[in-house]
């Protein structure tokens, strides 16, 4: 029973994991492996001081840290929300409606932004030019892109989100919220001093875990929303392999790349669970 | 919480949460309305909300397109196909990660659990793909996403809730690993069944990445691929590859066109979303406990 998921993951898991030694290599398809030139380090010197390195690292952690500020504590808001609305049906509605555009594709969600917001069709154009204002192009200013990104990942993941601060808001014990009202506590100050401290291991877990994944920022999404005119601010690791590996043919090079953002990924999963570990908290493993 | 009358801040609450959803519900609405709008009467760039003049032939007109049913057929195969394969791979093999006691257990948990920590990355399995033959084949959409370390843990902690004493009573009359697998444990985990064959046919119906990276024959690209093609590549420099000249026809206004179509895209999903929400909301919180 074991031999399906077995073979699975030494083909398509393990086997790629050779293609990593191209990255120590001047690799040419038409040399093939053996006979390519063996390099050390050099892509990688070529990366950090010739390539892009610095406007890349730039431009993920501008879009890491957006979106912690801005996209992380929206669903912990929203679920605090949800959870005072003591109208049963109500909320199971607006539940419904919140959850579902976690379910489309990137396509969906930036062929809506397009529609929205394109310079020609977009409908604020539009609505814009019918009361009177200028219009103005927001998809090919650097301004707007990253505004755009993160509105993007809140209305798609928002009510998502909350799924899990809820679950975690209804396993507080209730007779925390009965002795809050003894003394005197309003709902303001219940939600203060008694659901955020219990739900607190839930956000410092989910916190570490966006943490691991700061350089990971969205590829689908991001290499849909980019266009020649937001190239510098939009582009990022990921987008950047992609156009020197597949759509370039350097494939020793981008190899270099997507390793040193893999092993800096790790790093950061293995760091932030060490901090989470001295902080008090469970951890992750 | 205290019951009874409402307080202004209950007032405000729903006010908010109400405008949420309506800011959830906007761009459904907006984009329905324009793709139902009558194309001779739609003037290019005019706003509105509600359609003017009622017509499908925005839909008729991208129906009537072969490249949408191309799109569909690779789409559906991809769907179908793969939806099986993955249940398959992750029942089994989720359920080989619950013998503690077998020889190789560890071997096969610590295999999963590095890729859930490490990848070869993107190019190294592209060339994987490209090695294997598999370029511009379905197959390369299906068979890199078989199975995935998530999707092993959350089963697996489904199986351990299973009580062991129904293994060991089947154990007992005679029955080997395969028989008790097939009818015991199998059987037992129809809802964790549902929800992944759902969670699949989603992530693959929704399939983009991999179709850009691998399927170079427009008459191939699935869905996603077409409907980026249509709406976003066509307001890029790059300009569309979708060829519109195989009709005698003038087409209507490409707005509408573009609407109808990210209609027809999404108009699975939301078919059959009452579905998925059942299911997920259960399957996201069993994906945090940790296992």
């Amino acid at each position: 029973m074991a031999l399906p998921g077995f073979l699975f993951f030494l083909i398509m898991k393990y086997l790629p994991m050779w293609g990593i030694l191209l990255a120590f290599q001047d690799y040419n398809p038409f040399k093939g492996f053996w006979e390519s030139e063996w390099v050390g380090f050099e892509n990688f010197k070529t990366f950090f001081t010739y390539g892009d390195f610095w406007p890349l690292l730039r431009n993920t952690l501008t879009i890491s840290i957006l979106n912690l500020i801005f996209f992380f504590p929206a669903p912990i808001v929203l679920a605090l929300m949800l959870n005072e609305v003591r109208a049963e049906a109500f909320k199971r509605i607006t539940q419904t409606i919140i959850y579902l555009p976690h379910f489309l594709s990137w396509v969906i969600v930036v062929s809506f932004t397009f529609l929205f917001f394109s310079f020609d069709i977009g409908f604020l154009n539009k609505a814009l030019n019918f009361m009177g204002f200028a219009e103005i192009s927001i998809l090919s200013e650097p301004r707007y892109f990253y505004g755009l990104l993160v509105g993007q990942n809140v209305w798609k993941e928002v009510g998502w989100g909350t799924i899990i601060f809820l679950a975690a808001i209804a396993g507080v014990d209730q007779q925390l919220y009965e002795a809050a009202t003894v003394d005197g506590a309003g709902r303001l100050r219940k939600i203060w001093h008694v659901t955020l401290p219990a739900i607190r291991s839930t956000i410092v877990i989910l916190m570490i875990l966006k943490l691991g994944d700061m350089l990971d920022v969205g590829f689908e999404q991001i290499l849909l929303m980019l266009n020649p005119m937001v190239q510098n601010v939009g582009e990022v690791f990921d987008t950047y392999v992609y156009q020197q590996g597949i759509l370039s043919g350097n494939f020793s090079y981008s190899i270099a790349v997507g390793l040193f953002k893999s092993v800096a990924g790790l790093i950061l999963v293995v760091g932030g669970n060490y901090l989470a570990k001295k902080a008090g908290e469970d951890g992750l493993y | 919480m205290t019951k009874g009358k409402l307080q202004f801040g209950d007032v405000v609450n729903y006010i908010v949460l109400t405008l949420i959803s309506l800011t959830m519900l906007f761009p459904f609405f907006y984009v329905f309305s324009v793709s139902l709008t009558d194309p001779d009467t739609y003037v290019q760039g005019e706003f509105l909300l509600i359609p003017k003049d009622f017509s499908l032939d925005a839909y008729k007109f991208v129906l009537g397109t072969g490249q949408l049913w191309n799109s569909l057929q690779s789409t559906v195969f991809i769907t179908v196909v793969g939806t099986v394969l993955n249940l398959f791979f992750t029942m089994t093999f989720a359920y080989v990660l619950t013998k503690n006691g077998m020889p190789g257990w560890k071997f096969f948990t610590y295999m999963v659990l590095l890729i859930l920590f490490f990848n070869a990355g993107l190019v190294p399995s592209y060339l994987l793909i490209k090695e294997l033959g598999l370029m511009n084949s379905l197959w390369a959409l299906i068979l890199p996403g078989l199975t995935n370390p998530w999707a092993l843990f959350v089963v697996r902690s489904f199986y351990k809730s299973i009580p062991g004493s129904l293994e060991e009573a089947a154990y007992i009359d005679g029955a080997n690993d395969l028989q008790i697998f097939q009818k015991v444990i199998l059987p037992l985990s129809k809802p964790i069944m549902a929800a992944f064959s759902l969670f699949f046919a989603v992530g693959l119906w929704n399939t983009y990445l991999s179709g850009i990276f691998y399927i170079q024959d427009p008459q191939k690209w699935p869905l996603q691929v077409f409907l980026s093609q249509m709406i976003i590549e066509s307001n890029t420099s790059m300009g569309s590859s979708i060829n519109f000249d195989e009709f005698n026809r003038v087409p209507p206004p490409s707005e509408t066109i573009k609407m109808a179509s990210l209609v027809l895209v999404m108009l699975p999903i939301l078919v059959v979303y009452p579905f998925l929400q059942k299911h997920f909301a259960k399957g996201v919180l069993l994906g945090s406990v940790k296992g």
